[in-house]
């Protein structure tokens, strides 16, 4: 009884290895693209049975630094090229970076909220958050606020700034902050507004004067480098370029 | 006493051993390298600590402070509803800390329960050091009611009834006989909810956010720093393992001492 309790929990360790080395692509991909990687997932893995894809999503130097700790995966889609080229750096790319996509910043609001201009963020008492800077969406969010120091003057970043309450780990947890009704306001991107429900968004001036573009590589160390080079030109194909659109990113 | 032969039992524990203490010996290899302290004293590593000291201070203060008469309610009274009281204090223990987090806000968050009162009276918790204590004390103060609730129970009665017929006040029986009883227990009650709101993060990310001066304590410091500064992250982690580590040590050592 016991030696069968023994082997049954070994071979049940054994299964579970075994199972998660079957034909899997790993791919760690910023969290703004959650909604659109899920979906291509899906699309890419019915193309062709018995493979799995595994997604993994964070702000893109949370995964940049998982990646440069050892982590193993077969691609990384980043959300800035800052992130992308700390693991060039390191060799750890062995094909791209490509660039696949495009998006824009923009102001979410709880939908009851009375700001309906971007100047108004400097507004005292309101209570702002922010991806952290090392976070893309964080370095872009920051990047807006000095153009529109630039353009409005009067201290306008600082004055932002002061109502900053959190610097979050990833850009849809501040999105989320603000759907939970707890923040007044975040600068995300426009396609976090999607599919979040009771907010809005207000597009602040300059957000096209700030390219973010989002690249994607196979990593040097990919155990699976032909399932990820597949998984890369799928993501670029018309097809994956058209759900990427409908998710509302822009052409790169 | 019967015991298994010891190299049996040691063959065995190994696997564990390893898995719980392979990790703590790894970062403090990693850590003796001295130019790693070099970040250590950078303002937001200084910040983080000092908002760690004040918080988990003031937190422990007021599981003390409400949590033993808890303790005590629960352990010397038979009352309707005491499992059902007793499994819902116990309840923060066994949730993941983000959901404690999510609960946390339904009550004290601007849509939640008391979010409306609240502002009326011009108090907004989230976001603020007020939140940061709330959270440690809701995942924190369990450990310490649980560890003292046992304690309670198991004091010898005829002790305190001796006292009680020496002419002793019930409520000096209390601090002279029954407290330093349990004294053993006090202490380890106080060590887990002290390390554990010294340690807490996924219910403090939730309801304070993290900022650096006023809801970024030192787990958050440490998460937010690990992708800027890899050894600033790991030199904080060494701070918050060895105090840890520290007073778990103390504390047993002065338990043997006293049970031998």
């Amino acid at each position: 009884m016991r030696r069968q309790l023994f082997i049954a929990l070994l071979s049940l360790t054994l299964s579970c290895i075994g199972w998660a080395s079957a034909q899997t692509v790993t791919v760690f991909a910023a969290s703004s693209l959650g909604d659109a990687f899920s979906e291509l997932a899906d699309r890419f893995e019915a193309q062709s049975p018995g493979r799995n894809l595994v997604l993994n999503f964070a702000g893109s130097s949370t995964l940049a630094t998982q990646l440069l700790q050892g982590a193993r995966a077969d691609v990384f889609a980043s959300a800035d090229e800052v992130q992308m080229q700390r693991l060039v750096a390191e060799n750890l790319v062995a094909n791209g970076p490509h660039p696949f996509a495009g998006n824009r910043l923009t102001i979410l609001v709880p939908e009851d909220s009375e700001l309906t201009d971007a100047s108004e963020l400097a507004a005292p008492g309101l209570l702002l958050v922010l991806a952290g800077p090392e976070v893309p969406a964080g370095r872009y969010a920051r990047q807006l606020l000095e153009l529109l120091d630039r353009r409005w003057g009067g201290g306008f970043a600082t004055a932002v700034l002061a109502n900053l309450v959190s610097n979050e780990p990833n850009v849809r947890q501040a999105a989320a902050k603000v759907a939970l009704g707890e923040a007044d306001a975040a600068i995300v991107y426009r396609t976090d507004a999607r599919g979040l429900e009771r907010v809005r968004t207000v597009t602040p001036p300059d957000a096209e004067a700030i390219a973010i573009r989002y690249p994607i590589a196979r990593l040097s160390e990919a155990p699976e480098p032909e399932l990820a080079a597949a998984f890369i030109a799928f993501v670029q194909s018309p097809e994956g370029l058209a759900v990427l659109a409908r998710h509302g990113f822009a052409a790169p | 006493m019967t015991r298994l032969p010891l190299p049996a039992v040691l063959v065995a524990s190994a696997a564990m051993v390893l898995l719980l203490g392979l990790p703590s010996l790894a970062l403090l290899i990693r850590i003796l390298r001295p130019e790693l302290w070099a970040g250590l004293f950078s303002p937001v590593v200084i910040e983080a600590l000092r908002l760690s000291l004040v918080t988990t201070g003031l937190s422990l203060g007021l599981i003390l402070l409400f949590g033993t008469p808890l303790a005590y309610l629960l352990a010397r009274f038979d009352f309707r509803g005491r499992a059902l009281l007793d499994a819902l204090m116990d309840l923060p223990l066994v949730l993941p800390p983000v959901v404690a987090g999510v609960m946390l806000l339904l009550v004290v968050g601007r849509r939640g329960l008391l979010g409306a009162p609240l502002s009326a009276l011009g108090i907004s918790i989230p976001f603020t050091t007020v939140a940061v204590v709330l959270a440690q004390l809701f995942v924190a103060a369990p450990l310490y009611i649980r560890t003292m609730k046992g304690a309670l129970r198991q004091t010898p009665n005829d002790l305190e009834a001796a006292a009680v017929t020496l002419h002793a006040s019930r409520w000096r029986t209390f601090w002279r006989v029954t407290l330093p009883l349990t004294l053993p227990s006090f202490v380890e009650g106080c060590v887990l909810s002290w390390t554990r709101a010294l340690g807490e993060f996924g219910a403090t990310i939730v309801v304070a956010g993290s900022l650096s001066g006023r809801t970024q304590t030192m787990p958050l410091a440490i998460y937010a720093t690990l992708e800027r500064d890899l050894d600033a992250a790991l030199a904080l982690s060494a701070i918050l393992a060895a105090v840890a580590f520290g007073l778990l040590l103390a504390f047993r050592l002065t338990l043997e001492r006293r049970t031998r």
